[in-house]
């Protein structure tokens, strides 16, 4: 019995482990199919159902994390959201979500963009790298597992160290008056 | 004075003890039975047993990785691991073979006999020495277990920095491999504080240091290598923990940090390393040499300069594996000279083999038919090594298939030939049975054209521009039919150890006995029977020549009067070897084992979070009192030895 | 999928002075080294050879001829050794010397797993950017500047020169002659990641007057397309996700993520030195990259038939 139960207890931490370390290189071709069904807030009927299965691939991944990183650098997101602190854009390492953490949310942030100077990224980027940088932003805020992160970049900058990260409670924050959806 | 003389063992026969004495010495040495004995053990034989087969297993786990990598390479283009796994796999198998297989078993070669060589009833610290095997077990253990769940090293075993930092390898595979790397080298630094404790302080009485086998000597010199280097290794290794757990900027160049500030100091390890395995596998030919060449080594003092000689070089070569990072001129210059002139004492000591070999009568049984094989390959490596040294031509060939070519004829040259050498050697020593001579011979001659035929292309290879490190190549490259022979090779090599395997087994079990010296051998350890009871030696003998047993006519001097009732072992000063304190060696405990369990959680929790350590090193508390608690039993350290009992005379 | 060039990249087959000087140093070592592995391995079947009353045979006399022979040895071994020292040493000395004569200084910047490539020049319009590969005239001495946007690599063309690394935060130089024209094989020889396999390139060593005509045209911005399919690969580009990574002159894409495709048709390989350039390979890299370069930066693109058609007519119309 004991045995059995330290069998499940290992097979557990090998999925863990599996999850974070598994380097998942073929995506499917992007697609923005997936993000029409992605609700804003909760205060629109549906709830924010998304395909779990596309988002587990992404969530909890080390290299889609490093992935998320090096397009937030290399896409200039750090251009108006700093390097999580923000600046012209909000702050992506706090508490506050302006448009909702879910990861679906935060897809359909990237994907169709926001009003007051939020780009719309459809069809600049492909599916698999906007969960990427999903993944990224989550972890930005301590959402998602400490250890798939890393802890610091190689360049000049001080932003939280992903592995010491504490996890930020999510607020749905008051939406600005511009960027209420017509 | 009193002096006891023993009747000199008749070959193939125990020495005379008397069976009242055997009994209680074994009763005092290994007073456990059963899995408490087995898992409290701290005598220097069990531990060092467990620790060779340890390493061959982590060796077979190294060997089958570099078979799929033969296999993958074996064609242009081939598909069967991908980019993924085969970094994983080269990282694993290099990682492996230096960290966990070739210098861990020439060091647990060192735990095993050393102590047998120089007439010692245990190794010195022996808890300690259990704590080291413990944690090389676990840190092990460890590395292959993350393996198998997909977070093996993906960075090389020299894990270059950025490459292996923060920012360019994602997950925790990197910081399970430096974690490893802590792993071994407390293993490593415990080893070789122990080997010099041993060799230093406990030699037998009138072993002076001119008396010192060559095998010693080496283990000696190798101790203070491990003791200069490994320090190195474990300050790059921290900083890369740190840097990718902590977020520290030692090696971020926009931070201050430096790229290259790694380089250095892992090679000023790495290079050191090589010669770690190098320098004992020279003290197995030299031994291997003197009993089947039945005649001293030539030039003994010349020998041992020449071990000393290489130990120190051995620090002032780590450039060049850096020429390609741009070395100036002047600097690169002493490299050069340095990685060029090491070959000299190797040469002297090959010219004294020779002319040992030429002076005595050569019995050409397998640990020396290996030993003709040793040079044979290794002299390959060691005239590409001097190639290497040379900036213009290593800025061709470093980082190529010339290299792995190189580095391959070195360590398995120098380091394997002699290894399984000292393997047929010894085995009667460890096992009390002699192995086949048949099989012997067949595992050497397939080695010996596998390791040809696999890494002998590979020169060639690397100078038609086959870099190092590449999980597939062009078919347009022209690289297809060498790569295709090498593979083939490394299946020579691959049957070639499956019949050492079946050897090992069939001679542990149905080998015939081999009786105290089958060779008829000239060092200490084969005074006693083979295996060797737990307390070694009834009677500590006392040396009256370097050539040992040889050296005895038909009496044996003897140590009489030490007590068998309590574990007392025979302190001797450092140059002399007289006898000046005797001393009560700690007894089987289980705390060292508690404490590596310890020491090993800590450390793998430490790859997730720095709170480890400070809890960590807190409840360290817990197995160091269990260490530190008082023995009882009798007391009576550190009496004057001239009141306590008395030297045998040399006849 | 296989590349056709035969480009040459063997340090055995030297084409340029460094890599020359340095084929006659390795047949030196090579010859020295065949002699003492000889006279090893015939000296140790010599001593074991039963040729002689094995009483007889261990006498002090013997002993001190063995001593003798030890030193003698020795003395050889030092003197072989010291003579290769010196030719090592004055062979890097002259070899690691920048050649005052340097004319055409390029930059060679290192990514994950390509190439950028930077002809440097006073006047910034004139320099020249692309992406794995690098023409140079023949009979010119050369210096590069080796620099690398991420993690280390390693500049090696094993026919023309030895190698010399590419290492952030570090900047180094290269210097080098062709002396014969032709293609040769570049291929980064420091482990840098996934597909450091896949991490090469091609110089074109070509005489001055070619060499300075690809430069010119290299100066011009990409041409415009005249077919209309051409301009609806355009299009294409400028409005998929090819142009958030790359750049083409003359045109809105200006992404610094991958190469410069500028002048994409008139290059030898696609990939890094991984695909030789055709139509075919072209298509096959753009819908699926990871198949090719499995973690690569490129993601698969999922493109209807007809907009990568016109892609590939673009892209193959930028001479």
């Amino acid at each position: 019995m004991r045995i059995h139960r330290s069998l499940i207890a290992l097979t557990m931490l090998a999925a863990v482990a599996c999850r974070r370390e598994e380097r998942r290189f073929r995506e499917l071709p992007p697609s923005a199919s997936a993000v029409n069904a992605v609700p804003v807030t909760d205060f629109q009927p549906g709830g924010t159902a998304i395909q779990e299965s596309t988002w587990t691939k992404y969530d909890n991944n080390a290299y889609a994390l490093s992935q998320g990183k090096k397009l937030f650098e290399t896409m200039n997101c750090a251009g108006c959201h700093s390097h999580g602190g923000g600046g012209m854009g909000p702050a992506l390492m706090d508490d506050q979500w302006i448009y909702g953490s879910d990861p679906a949310q935060i897809f359909k942030t990237i994907v169709e963009g926001r009003p007051n100077g939020m780009p719309a990224w459809k069809g600049k980027l492909g599916t698999s790298q906007v969960w990427q940088i999903v993944a990224y932003i989550r972890s930005m805020s301590g959402l998602g597992s400490r250890p798939a992160g890393s802890s610091r970049d190689d360049h000049m900058k001080v932003s939280p160290n992903l592995q010491m990260r504490k996890a930020e409670k999510p607020k749905n924050s008051f939406v600005p008056p511009g960027a209420v959806m017509p | 004075m009193s002096v006891t003389v023993l009747p000199v063992p008749e070959q193939d026969l125990p020495p005379a003890v008397d069976p009242e004495d055997h009994r209680r010495l074994w009763r005092t040495w290994e007073p456990y039975k059963g899995f408490y004995g087995w898992i409290t053990s701290v005598n220097h034989k069990t531990v060092g047993k467990r620790y060779i087969a340890t390493c061959l297993v982590w060796f077979l786990f190294g060997g089958l990785e570099a078979g799929v990598m033969r296999a993958q390479l074996a064609r242009p283009e081939s598909h069967l691991v991908g980019p993924d796994k085969y970094n994983q796999l080269f990282s694993m198998h290099g990682s492996t073979m230096m960290f966990l297989f070739a210098v861990p078993i020439m060091i647990a070669m060192g735990l095993y006999l050393v102590p047998l060589m120089v007439g010692a009833r245990n190794i010195a610290y022996p808890r300690l020495n259990a704590l080291g095997y413990w944690i090389f077990l676990f840190g092990g253990s460890m590395f292959y277990i993350a393996f198998l769940m997909n977070t093996g090293a993906d960075a090389g075993w020299f894990a270059y920095v950025p490459l292996s930092g923060p920012e360019y390898s994602a997950g925790k595979r990197v910081d399970f491999w430096a974690q490893l790397i802590t792993f071994t080298e407390i293993a490593a630094l415990i080893a070789a504080v122990e080997i010099i404790g041993t060799v230093l302080k406990t030699r037998a009485p009138g072993m002076s240091l001119n008396r010192l086998p060559l095998f010693v000597w080496a283990q000696l010199v190798t101790a203070f290598m491990v003791i200069f280097a490994m320090p190195s290794v474990a300050t790059g290794s921290l900083f890369l923990a740190m840097d990718r757990l902590v977020a520290t900027h030692f090696y971020n160049p926009s931070n201050g940090g430096d790229a290259l500030l790694w380089q250095h100091l892992f090679w000023f390890f790495g290079h050191p390393e090589v010669y770690i395995i190098f320098i004992p596998a020279l003290g197995f030919v030299s031994q291997i040499v003197t009993t089947f060449s039945r005649r001293p080594i030539v030039g003994y003092p010349v020998m041992v300069l020449a071990l000393i000689t290489t130990g120190f070089i051995g620090f002032g070569l780590w450039v060049h594996h850096m020429f390609a990072t741009t070395v100036p001129q002047m600097g690169a210059g002493f490299f050069t000279a340095a990685s060029t002139f090491i070959a000299v004492p190797t040469g002297v000591q090959i010219f004294c083999w020779i002319a040992t070999i030429w002076l005595g009568r050569p019995v050409w049984r397998t640990p020396l038919l290996f030993v003709g094989g040793f040079l044979a390959v290794f002299v390959i490596g060691g005239v590409t090594g001097v190639m290497l040294a040379s900036v213009p031509f290593d800025l061709q060939a470093h980082d190529t298939y010339f290299v792995v070519a190189h580095l391959h004829y070195v360590l398995l040259g120098g380091g394997l030939f002699p290894l399984f050498g000292a393997f047929y050697y010894w085995f009667p020593k460890f096992s009390g049975r002699l192995m086949s001579e048949r099989l012997g011979k067949w595992n050497f001659w397939l080695l010996f054209i596998g390791v040809n035929v696999t890494f002998f292309p590979m020169h060639q290879l690397g100078l038609d521009g086959m870099t190092r490190r590449v999980y597939t190549y062009l078919e347009s490259s022209g690289w297809g039919a060498l790569n295709l022979t090498a593979s083939i090779g490394a299946l020579i090599i691959v049957i070639s150890m499956a019949v050492f395997v079946v050897n090992l087994w069939i001679s542990w079990r149905h080998g015939p006995l081999a009786g105290a010296n089958p060779w008829n051998a000239d060092t200490l350890e084969w005074l006693t029977s083979s295996p060797p009871p737990p307390y070694n030696f009834a009677d500590t003998p006392v040396v009256i020549s370097r050539s040992g047993l040889w050296a005895y006519g038909d009496e044996v001097p003897v140590v009489t009067g030490l007590p068998t009732h309590i574990p007392f072992e025979l302190v001797t000063t450092v140059m002399d070897a007289e006898p000046v304190l005797q001393h009560e060696h700690p007894g089987p405990t289980i705390a060292p084992f508690v404490m590596a369990v310890e020491v090993s959680l800590m450390l793998v929790a430490g790859v997730f979070t720095p709170w480890a350590y400070p809890i960590g090193f807190a409840l360290l508390a817990i197995p160091w009192f269990m260490w530190a608690w008082p023995r009882s039993g009798t007391k009576e350290h550190a009496e004057n030895v001239d009141a306590e009992y008395s030297l045998g005379a040399p006849a | 999928m296989i590349l056709q060039e035969a480009a040459t990249h063997s340090a055995l087959n030297p084409i340029g002075p460094n890599a020359e000087r340095v084929y006659r140093l390795y047949q030196f070592f090579l010859v020295t080294s065949i002699i003492v592995w000889i006279a090893v391995i015939v000296g140790l079947f010599w001593a074991a050879k039963r040729h002689r009353d094995p009483v007889e045979a261990d006498t002090p006399d013997r002993e001190s001829r063995a001593h003798r022979w030890i030193f003698g040895l020795t003395a050889v071994t030092v003197a072989v050794l010291a003579v290769s020292l010196v030719y090592d040493l004055a062979l890097g000395h002259s070899l690691t010397r920048r050649d005052s004569n340097v004319m055409l200084s390029v930059r060679v910047i290192g990514h994950q797993w390509w190439w950028e490539v930077e002809y440097e020049d006073p006047i910034p319009q004139n320099r020249v950017h692309t992406a794995n590969e690098l023409h140079v005239p023949v009979g010119i001495p050369v210096a590069l500047k080796l620099e690398s946007q991420d993690v280390i690599h390693s500049f090696w063309a094993p026919s023309i020169s030895g190698k010399k690394d590419l290492i952030p935060g570090h900047h180094n130089e290269l210097y080098f002659r062709a002396d014969t024209a032709g293609l040769y094989r570049v291929q980064c020889a420091e482990f840098c990641g996934l597909q450091h396999a896949k991490m090469a390139m091609y110089v074109t060593a070509e005489p001055k007057d070619k060499f300075a005509a690809w430069l010119a045209a290299q100066r011009q911005p990409a041409p415009v397309p005249v077919d209309t399919l051409a301009n609806r690969g355009r299009l294409v580009f400028e409005t998929a996700n090819c142009s958030t990574c790359h750049t083409i002159t003359g045109t809105t894409a200006r992404g610094t993520v991958g190469p410069d495709l500028t002048h994409i048709a008139t290059r030898t390989s696609l990939a890094a030195g991984t695909l030789s350039n055709t139509r075919g390979n072209l298509a096959g890299w753009i819908v699926d990259p990871q198949r090719i370069k499995p973690g690569v930066i490129m993601p698969s693109n999922g493109l209807e038939p007809a907009d990568l058609q016109a892609l590939l007519a673009y892209l193959g119309s930028l001479k």
